[in-house]
């Protein structure tokens, strides 16, 4: 069936090299994400596996067999464009129909007057017609069919959009960035029907978004692109969890991983004075990133135990918003300073100027190395017991 | 929150003070802000149109102390003047003859340069430079191309076995020969319209149509190309013939509407019977027609067009 694999494909635009050996396998089915910021090369891939754009080198395989040399119509492809681009002379129905008159009608049916009155024309007209009576049901366009698309809202005009690429049950649907012209509200409720089309449809869908919120609630595996390459493919939450590249970790997730300077070192993670119990192959700089979720924090210069990883710093700024409060914190070293995501009781004691220490659990601690590469941690080693994390002591003592 | 909200409506629903008078104010500074452009249109455009109409009604002629009030005379003697029914005729051949022409030539040229990859801003500017020439001296340039022994066409013609005649000269043939030159000068104007036509098409459009399967060339024309052009065609045909209406310099250098009033036009029946013949309220009855016609095919063309162009 429909696997969809991308095989070392490379695209320069000039000088600028857009794409760089880009490789990745899509599963018949799957619902996978190209998410990355603006100009990464996620919609330049999109439109080379659609076909609009030609791969300097690669190629790309549909169902096991190479496409590279076919039109996109014969693709078996359907593309949702982030303009919509409907043809806004034509009404809803006559959008929606396109796709199957192309497809199943015949040149002379499909001539501008005669084609209407040529042998077998009436019934394929028919079957289209039922066709998109269908897809305008299922998608709840039935009302719209004899509007243009200028008299159509924003979330209509999406969905006769979806409705055009259905019509064709296509093996792969691709869609690029289809929600970002909505309201947020609308991308909220979109967001979901958008997925529960793709389990109904049981078809590939290959999603290009740069929100990592889109990304992370409809796929089943997400594609991070950075400058041209794919940094990591894996499952909404273990790129989460476990990304494989600093850049990966900084781009998922709201408000962004708090990155430490660090040096590793056999007895552990030396991040701002502190010995963190994070113990990694590594010997030398790193860094060491904390989801903003994962700090705790205690008023004042709170003791440090074995098992925990802790800064301190003060209250920049508190951001409340109910049923979390975001908390700012400056620490001497860390420019951006850091950001902690807790409890609105938590924070309750905390002002701005507020002395604190913030503390991590050592098994939530990311390691990169000076690359960016993720380092994976050691076991835990047994503490021993006459070793005392002595980081606040040199903190406040020396 | 909620007394403010409260607050908020009582002053929504109450009374405004004196409605009249803020009625008034509000009329007062409305006429006021287009009182420079209504003045501006009656000095300009609507008094010299009363005016025409007015003298059309009279027996004036260039310099005359006094006239009379004739009613309608003028226009009963226009509909028993053969030069004018010639004229008409003529002039509605001309603009059946270049508009067509002109238009789907300039959507030629302009598809033409647009898919060139090079050099694309020398054509353009060489395919615009008719435009910015001055017709009545290229009308000499065309008189000696129309020559019928050196020139340029029946040498051509005549090389490549065709006929020859003396294009300005032949009755059958002035008409056009004239209408070559109004083609030749409006076809530049209109593909530097259409190009700007060809660039408003959004690129996805093409794409999504490529995607669904209408990725031929006639395909892509006819189904996005062509409907997108919509906006740019309806003005291209409007003032390419409401131009061709108005052809006058090309037949009063060339030909001075002969040969046996073969290329006499409406303006240049208006000339002559104004300038010449210093007729003038008869002039007027023919400015009047001729107003009457730019009315009714500008209007008539609006009315069509509008239905089937799409704006946005």
């Amino acid at each position: 069936m429909a696997t969809l694999t991308i095989a070392d494909v490379s695209k320069s635009f000039g000088v600028t090299r857009v794409l760089d050996g880009v490789s990745l396998d899509i599963q018949q089915g799957e619902f996978l994400s190209l998410v990355g910021a603006s100009g990464c090369g996620k919609t330049t891939l999109l439109r080379i596996i659609a076909g609009l754009d030609h791969a300097d080198t690669g190629s790309v395989y549909l169902g096991g067999t190479a496409v590279d040399h076919l039109a996109p119509k014969a693709r078996d492809v359907a593309m949702v464009f982030q303009s919509y681009a409907l043809y806004p002379y034509m009404t809803v129905a006559q959008n929606i129909a396109l796709p199957l008159s192309m497809r199943w009608l015949s040149w002379r049916q499909r001539l501008p007057l005669l084609g209407r009155w040529w042998p077998g024309s009436k019934g394929q007209r028919a079957r289209i017609a039922a066709e998109v009576a269908q897809v305008a049901d299922a998608l709840g366009l039935a009302a719209l069919l004899g509007r243009k698309p200028a008299n159509l809202s924003g979330g209509q005009r999406q969905r006769v959009a979806l409705a055009r690429a259905m019509v064709r049950r296509p093996q792969v649907f691709l869609m690029d960035e289809p929600l970002s012209n909505l309201d947020a509200k609308l991308r909220t409720q979109t967001r979901a029907e958008i997925a529960q089309l793709h389990r109904r449809l049981g078809a590939t869908f290959v999603y290009v978004t740069h929100d990592q919120v889109e990304a992370m609630t409809m796929s089943d595996r997400v594609a991070l692109m950075v400058d041209g390459a794919i940094l990591q493919v894996a499952t909404p939450q273990a790129i989460y969890d476990d990304p494989a590249d600093l850049r990966v970790a900084e781009f998922i997730g709201t408000p962004r991983i708090n990155v430490l300077p660090a040096t590793a070192t056999a007895r552990g993670l030396q991040v701002l004075g502190f010995t963190w119990p994070v113990t990694t192959a590594l010997d030398g700089a790193a860094s060491a990133a904390v989801r903003p979720e994962w700090w705790t924090l205690h008023a004042g210069l709170a003791p440090v135990n074995d098992n925990s990883c802790s800064v301190v710093g003060r209250v920049r700024h508190l951001e409340l918003l109910g049923a979390e409060t975001l908390v700012h914190v400056d620490v001497d070293g860390v420019a951006t300073g850091l950001i902690a995501k807790v409890a609105p009781e938590q924070a309750a004691v905390l002002h701005v100027g507020t002395t604190l220490t913030l503390t991590a659990p050592a098994n939530r601690v990311l390691v990169f190395d000076s690359a960016g590469k993720r380092v994976p941690r050691r076991a835990p080693l047994a503490p021993p017991s006459t070793q005392q994390n002595s980081g606040l002591r040199e903190v406040l003592h020396g | 929150m909620a007394e403010a909200a409260l607050r908020l409506s009582a002053v929504a629903v109450a009374p405004r003070a004196g409605p009249r008078t803020g009625a008034l104010a509000e009329a007062f500074a409305g006429w006021t802000l287009a009182a420079p452009a209504i003045v501006l249109m009656w000095l300009m455009l609507l008094g010299p149109v009363v005016a025409v109409i007015v003298l059309s009604l009279t027996d004036w002629t260039l310099g005359a102390p006094a006239f009379r009030w004739i009613g309608l005379d003028n226009y009963l003697a226009l509909s028993k003047d053969r030069v004018f029914w010639i004229s008409l005729q003529n002039t509605l051949a001309y603009v059946a003859f270049t508009v067509p022409l002109s238009v789907f030539g300039g959507l030629a040229l302009a598809m033409l340069v647009e898919s060139a990859s090079s050099l694309r801003g020398l054509y353009r500017t060489l395919l615009f430079l008719p435009v910015t020439s001055t017709l009545i001296a290229m009308a000499l340039v065309f008189q000696f191309a129309f020559h019928p022994t050196v020139g340029l066409v029946n040498q051509g013609f005549g090389a490549l076995g065709l006929p020859t005649t003396d294009w300005l000269k032949n009755p059958s043939t002035a008409l056009y020969a004239l209408g070559v030159i109004g083609i030749w000068q409006a076809v530049g104007l209109n593909m530097v319209l259409f190009l700007a036509g060809l660039k408003s098409i959004p690129r996805d459009l093409h794409e999504a149509a490529a995607v669904d399967g209408a990725d031929g060339a006639w395909e892509r024309f006819h189904r996005v190309t062509w409907p997108m052009l919509g906006p740019s065609l309806l003005f291209v045909v409007t003032i390419t013939a409401i131009r061709a209406l108005q052809v006058f310099d090309t037949v009063q250098v060339l030909t001075d509407g002969g040969p046996n009033k073969a290329t006499s036009v409406l303006l240049h029946q208006m000339y002559q019977e104004g300038f010449s013949f210093l007729r003038t309220a008869y002039a007027a009855a023919l400015t009047c027609v001729f107003l009457g016609m730019v009315l009714l095919l500008t209007w008539m063309q609006t009315q069509l067009m509008e239905k089937k162009t799409h704006y946005g």
